[in-house]
């Protein structure tokens, strides 16, 4: 009767689970916490929060060092490398979010401690799809991370744009996890089981339906509309102009990371054997999001939209070394995983800083139009050096980080070789010349133009004693935000010129997967 | 001395940088202190060449002072830093020309003034332009190749002429674009081979005893992603037209070293890169490459006929003369090789002495109209008769540098390599002599209308200072090395004619 018992408790490894279990922890605390504090001290939670994360990557770093791979669950959820150090990318982005929107938040008329509440229970969910390996905690997680960002989009309560953010944002979202799930259902089904390594099995038998294709093709659509590949990205730009300008930071690095961590685990863990089906679904989608991405930034006048864009092309980048999973030989999908990884990493860096310096200058200019930003580099060259840095580096410039990003990417289509792979790694290089145009039109308004005159005559006046309008030249930078802003530049510039860090990253990553 | 040896080639490369942290660490009031930064870094670069120089063994072929330590294992990249006789005169024309420039700022600075930005763009510059020629590992390669964009895009952009946000935009697209395809090239050279290495020296070295085992159409293509990458920089016709704009709305520093160093980055791709490591393609294309290099030149030389603007005149002068150096290139000789890598040296000098005399016609007239110009010899007839004397030299004069670049170039095209067609260079190389022709008409027509006749009505009564201190320290020395280098070519010659033959397997 005992040993009956016993053998039913599944046995918990809590090391393991100790960096989700830390983000749930703190998750609650912080509503907790905020129980005890004046309303008008409530902006307190987000230095908790901020801690809180940090505090997950304690765990993160002793079960690196402890170095053995852990799979719980039957298999279901794994720890190894690669879960661990998709795990320390979203805690690290996570924290640089809170660092950003810590003051955005508290300045403006938002709910504060609800707000970091929903941001943590998103990073946790991100941390457990790193580690998830079965079709059910997939979708569960995935499905964390998102829920939490529908109610984040609209956090603007009195903004209609925001409303509108998070109406479209909820209505694609579930959407597409039910055409997700939809295609999970067929798999599960004639494969009998939702683990990874079973389906995998499954599909590499010979005698697979037809309805397999169906169903994996289902299934990779339903992501390809969370991580905003075209032709599934119509929600994105109006999500993210809408939302506020830190959540928009959230959506476009991390919560599309999470998506494409997800499909990354699907394709390398369970879909593998099937590539020739998916490989051309992923492929076109490759071409479509550099083509449309690129093509459709040149013509924003809006920062946050034109950035909105370039995610999505930066997100055709992300996607191109996964087209290449399936090849045969091991060292082309050890690289294309390399590259994704060393991809995400730095954009993430990139991407991250240059929001943060969005949200300083906009605070300044009330005004998200790029000529707004014309004379920056007179007015503050400090910001305009910084957003010129993340901005070469999402170009892909040497000698800021995004060039090594760019450079694994066109290096894993050679690698494999082929007549597609090779004009795959072309159209991407003229996609990134294009890319530089939109990204170099910015830096050219805050280095090659004068002020607008509107801000000329308020600085004037402000100079002369002006009490009359506080000029917006006043407001300064958020000692976070530019701590933020700091620590994304020097990492860029640091891991531009000295990529092997990042990339020996990647290496351990794909040498045990 | 073993630690020098180890040191000097990554001090060459990086002292600039220190020169430009230095600079943009003091405060922004503080001028002299700023020039006096960016011109002992650069000095302190110059001397470092000078002694790289009393060590460098010339008779010898192979790179020197090398260093080779590991950077990105992942994709096998290195450090690996090393000179040899080709990449060695470019490298000290490099230092020489930064250390001049910084001095002709010295009361020459575009508006808008901002000394500091301007010095630290152009100490960044020279790390660009350094690295370039030192680097012996084609990532380390590409990255220094790029560098030298950015500060050139912000210095046209910010101190340029009226136009220049067109035109920085148009110098930086255009570069990046074929950058991107040759950076396609290196990627591909290094998986679709048995090389595994991004050595320039080892890759060369396996061409020539043929274990680099590519495929003949993969190596054509790659060829050609190279092609546009060098060809864009070089400017070859069709893809010169970044150039003109670049030159003209560039400040004059700008444009001088754009003449003088970021040109001969394409040249010397072609003839470090390309041509060694992909023979067999370059033999193919060698033909087309002679052909754009002969239409440029005769393309360049009308253009230069129909300008009403001397630096725009000398921008397309650019492209002519670059022509010879690339007919040089093509025909796979050592003797146009060693015209070539003359003439890159040469004009870098004297077009790059050009550009400053445009400069000081535009400061002093405030208009660099040819039609409103003249009389120079009267009105200052020092700069007159220097901008005479550059013209000559450009012209190729016997007895100046100009000459050594340009007249064996033309030769060469008489006897092109094995397997090229005779007849086909024999043509170029009439077309080419024809272009010499051109090029004496328009330098002499340019230099007679501007500096001959009556000094015009508008600039009559006005007192216009000639040539002063900070010209003249900038400027003889340039004009002493044309003399020098016409007189006695074989100080350059030397240099370059072990590693030539060595890259002909020699």
């Amino acid at each position: 009767m005992v040993l009956a018992i016993a053998d039913k408790a599944p046995l918990i490894d809590w090391h393991a689970l100790a960096p989700e279990i830390t983000l749930a922890c703190v998750a609650i605390l912080v509503l907790v916490f905020d129980l005890f504090l004046k309303k008008s001290s409530s902006w307190r939670t987000s230095k908790f929060a901020a801690i809180g994360i940090l505090a997950a990557l304690i765990p993160v770093i002793t079960l690196a060092i402890d170095g053995t791979n852990r799979s719980l669950f039957g298999g279901a959820y794994v720890v190894d490398n690669f879960a661990l150090a998709f795990k320390a990318f979203f805690i690290i982005g996570a924290y640089l979010v809170v660092l950003i929107g810590a003051d955005y938040i508290r300045e403006g008329d938002y709910f504060q401690s609800e707000f970091w509440f929903l941001l943590l229970v998103s990073v946790l969910g991100m941390s457990a799809i790193s580690s998830s390996r079965d079709l059910i905690s997939i979708f569960v997680a995935l499905e964390t991370v998102t829920i939490p960002t529908f109610v984040m989009a609209g956090w603007a309560r009195r903004n209609l744009k925001s409303n509108e953010a998070a109406m479209k944002y909820y209505l694609i979202g579930v959407m597409s996890s039910a055409v997700m799930l939809y295609g999970m259902s067929f798999i599960a089904g004639m494969s009998g089981s939702t683990l990874l390594s079973d389906i995998e099995q499954y599909f590499s038998q010979n005698d697979v339906p037809a309805l397999a294709s169906v169903a994996i093709i289902l299934t990779i659509i339903g992501f390809a509309f969370k991580i905003s590949a075209v032709p599934f990205h119509q929600w994105a730009p109006d999500t993210y102009e809408g939302a506020p300008t830190p959540v928009t930071a959230f959506l476009s690095v991390l919560s599309k990371a999470a998506g494409f961590v997800g499909l990354i685990i699907l394709l390398q863990f369970g879909f593998l054997p099937d590539s020739d089906i998916w490989s051309v679904v992923v492929y076109a989608m490759v071409v479509a999001s550099l083509v449309v991405g690129n093509f459709t930034a040149l013509k924003q006048t809006n920062i946050v939209r034109m950035l909105s864009y370039s995610s999505i092309a930066q997100g055709g980048f992300i996607l191109l070394p996964l087209t290449f999973l399936g090849t045969e030989t091991l060292l082309p999908r050890a690289s294309a995983l390399e590259s994704t990884i060393i991809y995400l990493s730095i954009y993430l860096l990139a991407n991250i800083g240059a929001f943060a310096c969005v949200i300083a200058i906009s605070k300044r200019t009330r005004s998200g139009d790029i000529s707004s930003y014309a004379g920056l580099g007179k007015r503050d060259p400090f910001l305009a050096i910084c957003l010129s840095i993340f901005l070469f580096s999402l170009a892909g410039i040497p000698p800021f980080a995004g060039w090594f990003a760019k450079f694994v990417m066109f290096r894993s289509a050679l690698d494999v070789g082929t007549a597609p792979a090779v004009i795959l790694a072309v159209i991407a290089g003229v996609a990134s010349v294009v890319a530089f145009v939109y990204y170099a039109n910015v830096v050219k308004r805050m280095w090659l133009e004068e002020p607008a005159a509107q801000e000329e005559i308020a600085e004037k006046a402000a100079s002369e004693g002006g009490l009359l309008i506080k000029s917006r030249t006043d407001v300064t930078v958020a000692p976070a935000v530019k701590l933020a802003i700091v620590l994304c530049a020097i990492a860029t510039v640091v891991l531009g010129v000295l990529p092997g860090i990042i990339a020996k990253v990647g290496e351990l990553v794909t040498s045990v997967s | 001395m073993d630690t020098f040896e180890d040191w000097a080639l990554s001090l060459a490369v990086f002292l600039p940088l220190v020169g430009m942290v230095g600079v943009l660490l003091t405060p922004k009031r503080a001028e002299l202190a700023q020039k006096s930064i960016a011109l002992g870094s650069a000095v302190l670069t110059l001397i470092v060449g000078v002694v790289i120089v009393t060590r460098f063994d010339w008779s010898n072929s192979a790179t020197q002072l090398g260093v080779s330590k590991q950077w990105i294992p992942l994709i096998n990249a290195r450090y690996d830093i090393g000179v040899d006789g080709i990449g060695l005169p470019l490298l000290l024309l490099s230092m020489f020309t930064t250390v001049l420039v910084i001095i002709y700022s010295w009361d020459h600075f575009p508006e808008p003034h901002n000394p500091k930005g301007f010095l630290a763009l152009m100490l960044l510059l020279a790390v660009g332009m350094n690295g370039t020629f030192v680097s012996q590992d084609l990532i380390l390669f590409f990255i220094f190749f790029e560098i030298v964009l950015l500060p050139m895009f912000f210095m046209i952009g910010v101190w340029g002429g009226p136009n220049r946000k067109y035109a920085s935009l148009k110098f930086f697209l255009f570069t990046l674009f074929g950058s991107a395809l040759m950076l396609l090239g290196f990627l591909a050279l290094f998986f679709l081979s048995d090389a595994n290495t991004f050595s320039i020296t080892g890759l060369t070295a396996m061409a020539q005893d043929g274990t680099l085992n590519i495929d003949k159409t993969t190596a054509l293509w790659i060829f050609g992603g190279l092609f546009l990458g060098f060809a864009i920089k070089v400017p070859m016709f069709p893809f010169h037209t970044w150039l003109p704009d670049a030159h003209t709305e560039a400040p004059t520093q700008g444009s001088v070293l754009l003449a003088a160093i970021l040109l001969k980055l394409g040249t010397y791709g072609f003839v470090k890169i390309a041509m060694p490591i992909l023979p067999e393609a370059s033999q193919t294309w060698a033909p087309y490459i002679g052909g754009l290099a002969v239409i440029g030149i005769i393309y360049g030389s009308l253009c230069c006929l129909a300008q009403t603007d001397v630096k725009r005149l000398i921008a397309f002068s650019s492209v002519a003369h670059m022509g010879f150096v690339m007919l040089g290139i093509s025909t796979r000789t050592e003797f146009g090789m060693n015209a070539a890598l003359f003439g890159m040296v040469a004009h870098g000098l004297i077009t790059g002495m050009l550009f400053f005399c445009a400069g000081s016609i535009q400061h002093r007239f405030d208009t660099r109209e040819i039609s409103r110009l003249g009389g120079l010899l009267t009105t200052t007839p020092r700069l007159g008769w220097i901008l005479g004397f550059s013209a000559m030299a450009s012209l190729g004069l016997p007895g100046l540098a100009g000459f050594w670049g340009e007249f064996p170039a033309v030769l060469s095209a008489f006897n092109p390599a094995e397997g090229q067609s005779v007849e086909l260079f024999r043509v170029y190389m009439v077309i080419a002599a024809i272009g010499t022709v051109l090029a004496a008409g328009y330098l002499l027509w340019m230099f007679q209308r501007v500096a001959f006749g009556e000094v015009k009505e508008e600039f009559k009564d006005k007192h216009i200072h000639d040539v002063h201190m900070t010209e003249w320290l900038a400027w003889t020395p340039i004009l002493a090395l044309i003399v020098v280098l016409g007189v006695y070519p074989d100080i350059l010659f030397r240099y370059f004619a072990a590693p030539v033959s060595a890259l002909f397997g020699a």
